[in-house]
Parts: structure tokens; sequence; C-alpha cells
């Protein structure tokens, strides 16, 4: 599974659910209506940024905190095309895998790769290859469960698979 | 093969001999809990597409983030939540003034026991590690999966060992002790593991106080943390009707592999209050080295600090005193079960006389949503578990985090102290003196 996009930067470590989606807004429980939240109150500036194939990179420890789906949700449906990090906080890495939001852990991702940047993830191959410089980064390749999941449009679409539900 | 408790608790619920570190298992689920973000679980539950979940009995959902509702998307949310309970069948349904906080409401109604696999759509489900449960949080969607087959993928985690050993002082609690634990041990240094605690100073604890060891072992990643299965678990447990075999025997193989074992000296090492300054549960200061913080509201309560135990601290000290006529104090008991036992031992009476607001139970301000929110510019010291920027309120806001004590001095002094500035944490007078006057 390969994903292609531009890079958009997320500073700093530990970046926390509630600055990717505030507590506040938890009662908006509809997945598409959660990007209009996303980084609201620390990083608006960031929020519009984003655009549709966009793929953050990020350090360590991204999405730490709350088990809130929305903030995966957020990022997911603001059209976030992958998240690259040092390292994800464990209830945000399984929430992206349901969702069907691809991830990849990747240590020097942080340091090389530059905004703006052109990246495409080889997410079976545990590759990064950053086409605007020319340069391959290494990364972490993500566990068979994981990309069968993804593969499979995320947890909903694959037990919907498994339990032949066409409705 | 030697194992820790988590391997020992996936080895069974996935019906094998052993596990090993980093081996993917299937583990049956004996409870699994939802709170308010049950909503999104049965929206996902219905995309899925299943009539009936996999079994009602296993299901549990208690409302607490935000009661009573305060908005008409939160009713909306609450009622669609109600209409699936009972088309579902699922008699473990906590509404509005039936239950409290859910971390709470979990153990006290039997639903952690020693060897159980719980899963919770609340980060901080690693609570019930201190009733020897393999407890974890999990999203909404995830639920949604679990609804549907009552089994869910694990990576088995390493295990690391925190040793506690020796008396602590008087001003410093069980929150301070993980706070300290966190600062070393920094946001992510348990991520994805499980975190055992042992030593005397865990030992000697109460249940409720490991509890906060447990819960707030989330804030450094632990995918889930346990303290010792002993009597004291046991007689909490007693009479709570507990709705699974509990394996009172559970502890650790002799043997075991650690990844890491961390030692610490309570008596020498954490001599004094500990304080997590903003905006991260990981800058935690030694309460001395902060200086004079001015602070505009505390916060007590929460599923790390909202039990009894907190709540007669902080009515020891704050017997027979005010708050700070700059300063609001919200107390929040952690279940109308506590609150009742908190109203007859005349805690209530002592918080409102000395000028404190009492809160349903609930999770109310903690995560800023009402009941208490902060303005920009405000300071607030909080017996709460995170302090993320703008987690209270106001992204300009500053959120430290404290032991009740330390929160209860604080409100009358109007600055972050330590408890002995108004009399110790005993009060000046004792609580049972004061009683046996009034």
């Amino acid at each position: 599974m390969k994903i292609k996009g531009r890079v958009i930067k997320v500073l700093g470590d530990n970046i926390d659910t509630d600055l990717i989606y505030p507590g506040r807004f938890l009662n908006i429980t509809d997945k598409l209506e959660t990007p209009k939240h996303l980084f609201e109150i620390a990083y608006p500036d960031l929020r519009e940024k984003i655009r549709p194939g966009d793929i953050l990179v990020a350090g360590a420890n991204f999405g730490c905190g709350s088990s809130r789906e929305q903030a995966t949700a957020a990022v997911k449906y603001a059209g976030v095309g992958a998240v690259i990090a040092r390292s994800f906080a464990r209830i945000f890495y399984r929430n992206s895998i349901n969702l069907g939001l691809p991830l990849i852990i990747s240590q020097d991702a942080a340091g090389e790769i530059e905004e703006m940047d052109e990246v495409e993830i080889d997410l079976s191959g545990g590759r990064i290859n950053d086409i605007s410089k020319g340069k391959e980064i290494s990364a972490i390749s993500l566990p068979e469960q994981a990309l069968e999941l993804l593969e499979g449009g995320g947890l909903i679409s694959t037990l919907r698979k498994k339990h032949k539900i066409h409705k | 093969m030697p194992m820790t408790i988590a391997e020992k608790i996936l080895a069974r619920a996935s019906g094998k001999k052993e596990v090993k570190p980093d081996e993917i298992v299937v583990a049956n689920i004996d409870i699994a809990m939802s709170h308010e973000n049950a909503d999104m679980a049965r929206k996902s539950f219905l995309e899925i597409g299943v009539e009936k979940v996999w079994d009602p009995n296993k299901i549990v959902i208690i409302f607490d983030h935000r009661i009573p509702a305060e908005s008409e998307k939160t009713a909306t949310t609450h009622k669609a939540v109600r209409e699936f309970v009972k088309a579902q069948g699922i008699p473990n349904f906590f509404d509005v003034g039936r239950g409290g906080i859910c971390h709470q409401i979990l153990p006290d109604h039997g639903y952690a026991w020693p060897g159980a696999v719980l899963v919770g759509t609340d980060s901080h489900t690693t609570t019930h590690g201190a009733f020897g449960a393999f407890a974890t949080g999990i999203g909404a969607t995830e639920m949604a999966g679990v609804w549907t087959e009552g089994k869910l993928w694990f990576k088995v985690p390493h295990t690391i060992r925190v040793e506690i050993n020796g008396k602590l002082r008087e001003d410093v609690s069980a929150k301070d002790v993980i706070l300290y634990v966190i600062g070393k041990l920094s946001a992510d240094g348990a991520n994805y593991k499980a975190v055992e605690f042992c030593g005397t100073s865990v030992e000697n604890m109460s249940v409720a106080s490991r509890m906060v060891l447990t819960n707030l072992s989330m804030e450094m990643g632990a995918k889930v943390a346990f303290t010792p299965i002993d009597e004291k678990v046991k007689d909490y447990l007693a009479g709570r009707n507990v709705k699974g075999s509990p394996d009172w025997g559970l502890k650790a193989d002799n043997g075991a592999h650690y990844e890491r074992h961390l030692v610490i000296d309570a008596e020498k090492e954490i001599s004094e209050p500990q304080v997590a300054c903003p905006h991260a549960v990981d800058n935690v200061k030694p309460l001395s080295t902060l200086g004079k913080v001015k602070i505009n509201q505390g916060v007590l309560g929460s599923c790390t600090n909202g039990r009894l135990e907190d709540l007669e601290v902080a009515a020891r000290i704050l017997q027979g005193k005010k708050i700070h006529p700059e300063c609001r104090l919200i107390i929040i008991p952690a279940s109308q079960e506590i609150y009742l036992e908190a109203l007859e031992k005349k805690y209530i009476e002592t918080f409102l006389r000395a000028g404190a607001i009492v809160n349903p139970p609930g999770c109310g301000p903690c995560l800023g949503i009402h009941q208490g929110v902060i303005a920009a510019g405000e300071n607030c010291v909080s017996s709460t578990n995170r302090n993320f920027q703008g987690r209270m309120g106001s992204k300009d806001s500053n959120l430290y985090l404290a032991s009740p004590a330390v929160v209860a001095a604080s409100a009358i002094t109007g600055y972050i102290c330590f408890p002995k500035e108004i009399g110790g944490c005993e009060g000046e007078k004792k609580l049972s003196d004061a009683k046996m006057e009034a």
C-alpha cells in the first residue's frame, strides 16, 4: 500500500488529543462533522493549511492522552492521507488503523522532511521516499494485522465483509 | 516459561498456555465499558450492520462526561444511547443520578476482578489494574467491533516493574508518588507497555490509593497497570456482586521477564508533594521549587482523586476554614455512593461552609466541558489527571496537577502551598474532635 502527498509539519513532541480535538466538542459523534474542530484551539493556522491528500509529519508520542476517536476522525476526514511520526500513542494508533487512516513510524522523518516536500510512503515496505529531495527515509513497516485492516478500508468495512453484510 | 501478570491474563483469555511479548493474540473480552461516547460506538455498530450485540450482559454503559446534559446536543446523544440500551437489552446501564464516574462504578458494582479482560472507551480504563484486571482504553469504532464479536487483538506488552519502598510522609500521597514516577519515566515512558507496581509503599496503600497509580499510568502511555492482588482487594470487592470468577492467586511468576526494573526509595526521593506544571503531566516539580503560584480555582475530583479518602483529607484541611476570597474550590465526589458517605460523615457540610461548591458525581471540568472551566490568564490547581494546554478551558490558562491535600490547602491560601502552611493534612483540629464538639 503506497500513499503520496504534500507534507504539512506538526511541530513538537507529545501533541495530545486535546490539542488535536478539544474535549468540549466531544458531543459531536458524527465522524464527518469532526474536521471543523481539528486543531481548533491550539493551532488554528495549521488547520487552515491542510488540503485533502496532505501528509502530516509529527514528532514523538503523537496523539497521546484521551481515547477520543474524534481526534483521529478529525484528521482523517479533513482529508489527511497519512500521518508520519517518531512514535504514536497507543490508542490514537489503534483508532487510526480502525478508521482507515494510514500511519507510519519513522525516527528520521521529522528531522529530514521539510514542509511542502512531496513524499511517497510504502506502508508494507516500511519506507518513505522524499520525492522533492530524492532521498529515501527509513521507517518501520506496519504489523500484518494493521496492514490488513488498512487495506480493507478500516474495521467497519472489514467486519462487514467478514459477517457478509450487504445492506 | 515464567510470565508477568499481563502475559498470564492474555494467555488465559486467548486460550493459550503461554504468550510472549510482541506476540499478537486475540483475547475474549469479559467487560466492555462505554460512557457518553457509546453514541459514537453505536453509530459505528449500526454501520457494521449486525443486528444484536454479542453479549448484552458484558456491556456496561455509564454516563459521566456530561451529566446532567449541559446542552441540547448532549441531551440528544444521551437519549439515543438510552434507546440503544433498551433495544439491545443491556442491563448494566448507569444513568444520570444512578452512578457516577465510570472508573468508580466499574469496581464498586463488581465489573472488575483479578484476571478479567476489560476494555473501555476511556483512556483511564487502566485504573482497573488495581483489581487485577487487564484493563485498557480503546476507541469507539473498536468498541463497536467488540460489541459485534466479543473479542479483540492485542500485542502482548513488555512489562516494566516499578518497586516503591518506604513509609510515605504525611503530606505525600499516592498522587505524589505517581506524579514522581511519571516525571521520571516521561509521558511516553511506558507507551504500549504493562506496568507492575510493587514494594512496601504500594502494599501499605489503600485500594483507593492504588487506583491513583494505575489510573495515572495512562499518562506515561501504559497499556495496562497492576498493583498487588491481596486481601485488601478481596475485602474491597466483597459484597459487590463480582460478575466473573476472580483469580485471587494472580501474581507474576518468579523469574518473569521485565524490560525494566525501577526501584524508588519513597522516603528519600519523594520527600515532599509533587506538582505537574503546565502543560504536560510529566513536567513534574517538587512543590518547594515552584515559587508562589497564585490560583483562581481549585478542583478536587475526577477518576483520579474523587474518592472518600480524598474528600476526607480535604475535609480535615478545610474544617472551620474559609476559601481565599479570590479563589473558587470545586469538589466532585466520584460516585453517588461516595457522595452519600461524604454527606453522612459531614464532609459535604464542611465544604459548603468553607465556601466550596459541590458538583454532581461526574467528570465535570476535568476535560473542559462544563461545571468549572477556566478563563484566559487564570491558574487552577487540580487533583485531576491532565494539564494539557486548554484542557480545562482557555488555551491561555494554566493547570497544575497535585494531590487532594495540596488542592484543599491551596484553595485556602490562594496560592499553591504545602498542607503544613495551614495546619497540615490532619487540619488544626482533628475532624473527629470537631464532630464531637458539634
